[in-house]
């Protein structure tokens, strides 16, 4: 607690936030420490080269990777655009905000229904596709397209934050020693924003690596296609607790990894 | 104005470029107009009070800021329309915008290599002006590691390492620790002196104006208040801001 700042303020009504602070924390906490206490530590070694957590686990960290690549491939420019649009007239600079916020408010089941119905067979876009031949539901691209849906956010609100963090007029320095936009870009602005970017990847890997709402709607759940970790340990749950907590306790490792690997003000919610 | 112009022709060759700007720019609600010359060889210190639009004058030359009417030209080209990195001009702005993620050397090679040159040639001139710059011990350093008066070589190094055809530097003095002002103001007058092209140097303050340049332009509420060399400043200034100036 930060020391008392009004003179009238007594210790009662600290007592009092401190044991709703403590409650919070422990409703944010236990659950964790039950995976832990709850989990079948001797057969935790068969049950995690089990064949069907091998497959869930390696669909998984590939479609992370490649949703991870896409949203630095979609993000950056993206969130340059943010970063520059606040120069812009009020609602569109909004507008622009909104969008790229929808997948962090909306539930990814909604995410993942929308999808569906753009780019399903009969979706809004998916009915032409279907015409040359692509069908996107329920295949592992649909998986990539789920999570860089769920996880862009995460990766533009990082690299956004560290454009504006940044000082522009470097450049403008650049420019003036003969770099052309493009130039800077790549020599000045990437590097400079490369925390960022780095912290923002880490997020966005984290967040694809738990998508499961999207996923499930959109890419459905067939063995080493789209059933991802999150979907595995779910369905696993129904039947065989203990193979659900084994992949459970992957995805939570992943976490406190990312966790441990982030420092405290690239957290989106430290950020202000 | 027409007397001094023609003196400098006949002292330097017809070859040395000159900086001509007669334009409006305009920031917001806020208008300059400024109108001078720049001959090579006589450094032109652009003067005025705080808010009087000098930056926003040497940002419409760097081609950050897109001007209203009129043109800049140097040696008959007119910069007017062209994109800053496109513009030829070498600018050393007040806190030195030294790229922090490259080492001093890659900072002064920047330019080199943005234009494409071959990895070979760009080392063989960056270690020329890191000489030149006494920079050679400090190649391997970052700009963190620097003191201000280090920091300004590294930034003079790197604006000429381009070649530029002329030269702009915004109160080259004012990131620097009082104490050292007057060394390093020496070190970059001489510097200035061994280059060919047109020097605009943004000031606020005397101690620059007379160990830097030769001219002067007074840019006061963005007009041009007053030109003339700094002695003939001294001795009849137009505007009480030029008569505190002069006074120190």
């Amino acid at each position: 607690m930060p020391p008392s700042t009004g003179i009238r303020r007594g210790r009662g009504p600290a007592v009092v936030v401190w044991v709703i602070a403590v409650v919070a924390l422990a409703l944010l906490v236990l659950p964790l420490v039950a995976i832990l206490l709850s989990a079948p530590w001797p057969q935790l070694p068969a049950l995690l080269i089990a064949p069907e957590t091998l497959q869930a686990l390696g669909l998984s960290v590939l479609t992370g990777a490649i949703s991870t690549a896409l949203c630095l491939v979609l993000g950056i420019p993206l969130a340059v655009v943010l970063a520059r649009s606040v120069s812009w007239p009020v609602v569109p600079r909004r507008l622009l905000r909104a969008a790229v916020t929808i997948p962090l408010v909306l539930p990814p089941v909604v995410g993942g229904l929308a999808l569906l119905l753009l780019l399903g067979r009969t979706g809004v876009l998916g009915r032409y596709l279907a015409l040359l031949g692509v069908t996107i539901p329920f295949t592992t691209g649909a998986v990539v397209i789920a999570q860089t849906f769920v996880a862009m956010p995460f990766l533009v609100f990082a690299v956004e934050g560290a454009l504006r963090g940044a000082d522009r007029r470097v450049e403008l320095a650049a420019a003036s020693l003969g770099a052309s936009p493009w130039q800077v870009f790549r020599t000045v602005t990437l590097p400079l924003v490369a925390p960022g970017i780095a912290a923002g990847a880490v997020l966005c890997f984290a967040r694809a690596l738990g998508e499961f709402g999207a996923t499930i709607t959109f890419a459905g759940s067939y063995p080493g296609v789209t059933r991802t970790l999150p979907i595995a340990s779910y369905l696993a749950s129904q039947t065989d607790l203990n193979q659900s907590i084994a992949l459970a306790l992957v995805l939570l490792v992943v976490s406190v990894a990312v966790l441990l690997g982030l420092r405290d003000r690239w957290l989106p919610g430290v950020r202000g | 104005m027409s007397a001094r112009t023609s003196a400098g022709g006949a002292r330097l060759s017809a070859a040395k470029p000159t900086l001509h700007a007669r334009f409006v720019a305009a920031r917001g609600a806020f208008r300059v107009e400024p109108r001078f010359d720049v001959v090579a060889g006589r450094p032109l210190a652009l003067v005025g009070p705080n808010g009087a639009g000098k930056t926003t004058v040497l940002h419409a030359l760097a081609g950050h800021l897109a001007i209203e009417s009129g043109g800049i030209q140097l040696g008959g080209r007119e910069l007017a329309g062209l994109p800053p990195e496109a513009r030829r001009l070498g600018v050393v702005f007040q806190d030195f915008l030294l790229f922090p993620h490259l080492s001093v050397a890659d900072n002064v090679a920047y330019g080199i290599r943005m234009r494409g040159a071959r990895r070979a040639a760009a080392r063989a001139a960056v270690l020329a002006w890191l000489e030149r710059f006494d920079l050679i011990e400090l190649a391997a350093r970052y700009p963190h590691e620097l003191s201000g008066g280090q920091a300004q070589r590294v930034a003079l190094a790197r604006a000429l390492a381009c070649e530029p055809e002329a030269l702009l530097l915004d109160e080259p003095m004012a990131a620097l620790d009082v104490e050292v002002r007057d060394e390093v103001r020496a070190e970059l007058a001489a510097h200035l002196r061994d280059f060919a092209g047109p020097t605009v140097i943004v000031t606020h303050s005397a101690a620059d104006v007379a160990a830097l340049a030769t001219d002067v332009v007074v840019l006061e509420h963005g007009t041009v208040t007053q030109r003339g060399s700094w002695a003939s400043l001294r001795k009849d200034p137009a505007t009480p801001y030029v008569a505190r100036l002069v006074r120190g």
